[in-house]
């Protein structure tokens, strides 16, 4: 029992990590239609940021990761301005081809600057040991990730259901050239969303540096289970992706406990189900 | 199309001519041991890489379908001959229709469920697909030999009179009649009715069904065509080096085949004979100091190709010599 609660909350706050990176992703391909390999990027710039000015700096972890967040946040919307853009109207080929080339150099750049080697990150003693509740004993920094994963999601949910700029997107995801006709700016929105989404995504690379590991292979070594989370929830929407990244968290967790043999085969075996049953992810819009 | 007449010469002369300086080149490959002795490993290795791009071809090219998985056929071939091998089937020519069979079959089941999505929901399901076979001969340890690879793979001689030897001859001039067969093959058939439905379903599915063409079955057969090729380069590659890696199935070369096939220049049955060689000698040239200098080469060349250079090498080429013509005319 105590076992598969315990297995239970590594899924979940696994799940809470993959979805802080992915749920950015899941927008700016519903609004923009742009298929973005790169967005683990962003995560990765995240860990980076954290871990370095932490270990450099001194910064304490929560002032670090919302720096780190701001960082990366602006240099989405960097690129977003000036690359991207030029894309939107290209073929799935062509934006496969950039966002690839895209991790490529910032694999490149990140190897020159902090070399091969995965960043270890040193936590703050108060996310160091365990809490006891009643009989349980749970790591902090994962009853932190769950915590705080939540308080953000709960901020973001209420942003895209009861704000105007949530309603703004939820408008141009469905139908974009109804939502421009109506005078909302689009192409402003997209900057703006992207930003959002690439600082979301450094928010859960830097969170979730302790579970994903720093390194520079990051963006190839989990861009399948960005895109699976974006995949199976259904584009443009930021519910969908929650209860896929919940599932595929605990499942994977549980799947590597109880059948090491069988490891990742299961979530890759499940997402294929899925989407041949599904093709619009479980929780398609239209 | 009638093609307006360019020369005095009688058409079945001309199209005699034409074949004859086609294969110029391929002979000037098949003497390359003569003037380059000791690379025969290095260009048996170049010819299935080409091979590869080019089952990718058919798929990315003409029929319009991105996969990022296809490494998952190329290794399903490679460990189907490998693992034949070492179970006692050691002909070079039995193991490699095995693995070729093997590779359509898998491209089979995966394209029937598969080709009916589009757009990211195929993306990724494609790489799902490759992940899959990944993982799985990752754990199948007794099967694959897991994260070491599968060793003591060794062929019989060809036809039973060349053997594989440490020189490479024999694995030299084997990979590229395999090479110079698929090539004509594929050639045939992209200009024969059926390739050009492709290109219609390519450029418009919605017309081509509304004219009576069944574009998920030409989908699959295109699919399962394009599995065999690539599993006929997992296989020649298993022959060649005697060895099934688990990178073969992995998604780093599902990614590095497309984009060799891009930088040659995809839809152009070209651009695979030109994208992997200048891929391949450039990542030996960069690699060597650090393979950060090869990523950060690589991902510029991406980007700038995509965003300035549409068509690969091979679109320069063609742009290039456009320009020249309008120039010399006017």
């Amino acid at each position: 029992m105590t076992t598969t609660i315990t297995i239970l909350f590594f899924g979940v706050a696994y799940g809470m990590i993959l979805y802080l990176i992915s749920v950015g992703l899941s927008v700016t391909m519903g609004l923009m239609g742009f298929v973005n390999l790169a967005h683990g990027v962003f995560a990765m710039l995240g860990g980076y940021a954290t871990v370095t000015l932490m270990n450099w700096f001194g910064v304490p972890f929560l002032a670090a990761l919302a720096i780190g967040c701001v960082i990366v946040a602006a240099v989405g919307f960097a690129l977003e301005r000036t690359l991207y853009r030029h894309l939107y109207g290209r073929s799935e080929l062509d934006q496969v081809l950039f966002s690839f080339g895209l991790i490529l150099v910032s694999v490149a750049l990140v190897r020159l600057a902090w070399g091969p080697l995965a960043q270890p990150i040193q936590l703050p003693g108060y996310l160091k040991g365990q809490v006891k509740i009643f009989d349980l004993a749970l790591p902090a920094y994962r009853l932190a990730l769950v915590g705080f994963g939540a308080a953000v999601i709960a901020g973001l949910w209420f942003a895209f259901d009861r704000t105007l700029f949530g309603a703004r997107v939820r408008a141009a995801v469905d139908n974009r050239a109804m939502a421009e006709s109506i005078g909302i700016n689009t192409s402003r929105l997209f900057t703006a969303a992207f930003g959002l989404g690439t600082g979301l995504a450094a928010l859960g690379g830097g969170l979730g540096a302790d579970v994903l590991a720093i390194a520079p292979a990051y963006p190839l070594q989990y861009i399948v289970y960005f895109l699976i989370v974006v995949a199976v929830g259904g584009l443009g929407n930021i519910k969908g992706p929650f209860v896929a990244a919940l599932a595929i968290g605990v499942s994977d967790t549980a799947c590597h406990y109880f059948l090491p043999q069988v490891g990742s085969i299961f979530i890759f075996a499940f997402v294929f189900v899925v989407l041949v049953w599904r093709p619009n992810g479980i929780m398609a819009r239209r | 199309m009638i093609a307006p007449a360019t020369s005095n010469l009688p058409a079945a002369a001309l199209s005699g001519m034409t074949r004859l300086l086609k294969l110029l080149p391929w002979l000037v490959v098949a003497g390359l041991p003569l003037a380059l002795p000791g690379y025969e490993p290095l260009a048996t290795q170049v010819f299935v890489m080409i091979l590869f791009a080019l089952s990718l071809d058919l798929l990315v090219g003409y029929a319009g379908i991105v996969t990022l998985g296809h490494a998952g056929l190329f290794g399903m071939g490679g460990y189907a001959a490998g693992i034949l091998s070492v179970h006692g089937i050691t002909d070079p020519l039995v193991t490699v229709i095995f693995a070729m069979m093997v590779a359509a079959f898998t491209g089979l089941v995966f394209g029937i469920a598969m080709l009916r999505t589009k757009g990211l929901t195929l993306l990724m399901l494609t790489m799902a697909s490759a992940a899959l076979l990944y993982e799985i001969a990752n754990k199948a340890t007794g099967l694959t030999g897991g994260e070491d690879g599968l060793v003591g793979v060794s062929f019989t001689p060809l036809l039973g009179m060349f053997a594989f030897d440490f020189r490479g001859k024999t694995a030299f001039f084997y990979s590229l009649t395999a090479l110079f067969l698929a090539f004509t093959f594929v050639q045939a058939l992209i200009n024969s009715p059926f390739g050009w439905s492709l290109r219609g379903i390519r450029e418009n599915d919605a017309r081509m069904a509304a004219i009576g063409c069944p574009i998920m079955q030409r989908r699959i057969i295109a699919y399962v065509i394009s599995s065999a090729l690539a599993g006929l380069a997992g296989a020649l590659q298993a022959q060649t080096t005697q060895y099934v890696a688990l990178h073969s199935l992995s998604f780093d070369l599902s990614g590095n085949i497309l984009i060799m096939l891009i930088l040659g220049g995809s839809g152009r049955l070209y651009g695979a004979f030109i994208g992997c060689p200048a891929f391949m000698f450039a990542q030996d040239q960069l690699a060597k100091q650090d393979p950060a200098n090869w990523f950060l080469g690589l991902g510029l060349i991406l980007i700038a190709f995509v965003m300035l250079a549409p068509g690969g090498i091979l679109g320069i080429a063609e742009r290039t010599v456009a320009a020249v013509k309008t120039w010399r005319r006017a």
